[in-house]
């Protein structure tokens, strides 16, 4: 007897979102990067369309990274030159995006200036052809101004811009709506928070197709099902039509990886746990694996080796498949 | 919940007027204001207005889909008008409605399969409206039989288990409430639900309270549409809350206004 596959039908997909320009679209970008359009839960090939593959941003800071020393030294020979930086994770190991981190505009840090932070996305924009996505340094003040800069010298560049948090959206989603950019907006692990943020920033006129879903994740052993629920949520929610849910999620994978202990104590303190090394990265891309199959779109990571592995997890999960 | 306007009929002044002079503003206003009120579906009612009831549907549906993409529901006992209606109209509609008579869900189920169309049944026949939920059950599984029988998609049918005035027959009110929940157990996927709203506290006095009273009960119970007054704001609100507190959409600060836009 004939299997009979039980399929469930849906009246809604999620949004389908472009990054980057090329010179014909008023940017300068080699390519641009495609994400969201599934038709389906993740990865469901047999009951919708999932015609944009996940991608892998990989982060590059203005200044050299707080970061453990095992993931450090994949880039010590680029770690003070922000561009040559970017060029590497493109080149070598096969970035889709560059994800920019302006810790150093920190004013309880180094307080970079907005001048040198724009120079420093010049020096960026320059040195690789993939799209960007820019992030601050999470002073809300210092943010806004840097962002409106950054928006305003990367004019038509169609970056995705962040944070716009529920109490601090405004400034940097009339820089996107002015500039063409899109925008990442955060919550902070609540559903509730993530809609109405949404409906926010879209009664701005941003359109929806312009606007990712931060939804805060927490990385393995470290709160994880709570993002996952979340994101179930929402994408249960954009393709039964909620269109305040349907944006594009977008994932800081290596930040959350990276902060846990099992990535970071060292071989001495825990023997029995193997090489610190091979347990960050494997933290990190078993985060990352959780995060697709909940139904990221863009994963924000940092090492090469877990990276890699990613990928081939992507590569295996877009296999389409029926049961036809 | 969905939210179908009743005020395209014309049983009201306004509308009869613009149906006998065919003058497409009053309808087409109604469409736009219903929209903003939050229908989601607008019904369309010729009423009394004039003898040719098939070339007055006609007219309501091609008047009305050029200032809306809102689904029409052609609301006839004509289905002959409906047909019709059903040629003109741009977007699938639903069909208002049929019986549980044999010979008219011979016709009502064909005609929506036909024109892709939803279907609202009747739990009642010839003899009238039934006063007990199980004989309302009892047509309801007719309905749904005839669903399986000529192929309709079970979402595609819409069950009206029909309520009377509340100073009239008070004694339908829990009848209907209980014919609701039983409806949602006929099958699996199960049929919609619906009810024409207003008529619950048609002649009575305080009408909004009662009718949106009843749509709070309504949807606890099973109830997925109601032909109502889509400009009582009070109501809308309720149909929001309530979408919220079923958990049937994702609660945000902005929910009421939300529900009016989508």
């Amino acid at each position: 007897m004939k299997l009979q596959v039980l399929k469930e039908k849906y009246r809604a997909k999620v949004q389908e979102l472009v990054l980057g320009a090329t010179k014909e679209e008023g940017g300068t970008r080699s390519c641009t990067v495609t994400v969201g359009g599934d038709s389906c839960l993740p990865f469901h090939h047999f009951e919708g369309e999932v015609p944009n593959r996940p991608v892998v941003a990989m982060e590059v800071t203005d200044i050299k990274p707080n970061w453990n020393p095992k993931l450090l030294k994949n880039f010590e020979d680029v770690f003070e030159k922000p561009g040559e930086w970017a060029r590497k994770n493109v080149e070598n190991f096969g970035a889709d995006l560059i994800y920019l981190k302006f810790d150093g505009a920190d004013p309880e840090g180094e307080d970079r200036s907005v001048e040198d932070c724009v120079e420093t996305l010049q020096e960026v924009l320059q040195a690789v052809g993939v799209p960007l996505i820019v992030s601050g340094c999470g002073n809300e003040e210092k943010d806004n101004k840097l962002m409106e800069a950054i928006a305003e010298a990367a004019s038509g560049e169609n970056l995705l811009i962040g944070n716009a948090e529920q109490d601090n959206y405004k400034t940097i989603t009339a820089a996107c709506m002015v500039h063409k950019h899109s925008i990442i907006a955060k919550s902070p692990l609540d559903i509730n928070i993530c809609k109405q943020l949404n409906i926010l920033i879209s009664e701005m006129n941003l359109p929806l197709n312009k606007i990712v879903i931060d939804p805060s994740i927490g990385g393995l052993g470290y709160g994880i099902e709570y993002a996952y629920s979340i994101m179930e949520r929402s994408r249960l929610g954009a393709l039964q039509g909620d269109k305040m849910l349907s944006m594009p999620i977008i994932c800081t994978v290596g930040y959350e990886a990276w902060r846990t202990k099992e990535a970071n104590v060292s071989e001495d303190e825990f023997p029995e746990w193997g090489t610190q090394e091979e347990r960050g990265v494997l933290w990190e891309a078993v985060t990352a694996s959780a995060m697709l199959q909940a139904g990221a779109h863009i994963l924000v990571m940092r090492h090469p080796k877990a990276v890699e592995l990613t990928k081939r997890n992507i590569d295996q999960l877009m296999q389409p498949f029926s049961y036809e | 919940m969905i939210i179908i306007g009743e005020r395209i009929n014309g049983m009201f002044n306004d509308i009869k007027k613009a149906i006998q002079e065919k003058d497409p503003k009053p309808v087409q206003e109604w469409a736009v204001k219903q929209k903003e009120g939050g229908a989601e579906m607008l019904d369309l009612n010729v009423g009394p207005a004039v003898p040719d009831k098939v070339e007055a549907l006609k007219w309501l549906v091609e008047v009305t889909q050029e200032a809306t993409d809102l689904t029409l529901c052609l609301d006839s006992t004509n289905f002959k008008a409906i047909e019709e209606g059903l040629k003109v109209c741009k977007l699938p509609a639903v069909i208002n409605s049929t019986s549980a008579e044999r010979e008219k869900i011979e016709i009502a189920f064909p005609l929506a399969i036909k024109y892709n169309a939803g279907l609202i049944g009747l739990t009642m026949d010839k003899s009238g409206i039934p006063k007990d939920a199980d004989t309302r059950l009892s047509f309801a599984m007719e309905l749904v039989a005839a669903a399986d029988e000529f192929g309709l998609p079970m979402e595609d049918l819409y069950i009206d288990p029909l309520i009377l005035p509340a100073n009239v027959a008070q004694d339908h009110g829990p009848e209907v409430i209980k014919t609701l929940r039983q409806i949602k157990n006929l099958s699996d996927p199960a049929p919609k639900t619906v009810l024409g709203l207003s008529n619950v506290s048609q002649g009575c006095s305080n009408r909004s309270l009662l009718n949106r009273v009843f749509l709070a009960m309504g949807m606890a119970n099973g109830l997925d549409a109601v032909i109502a007054d889509a400009n009582d704001e009070a109501l809308i609100e309720v149909a929001a809350a309530g979408e919220v507190l079923l958990n049937q959409s994702v609660y945000c600060d902005s929910f009421v206004k939300m529900f009016k836009q989508r």
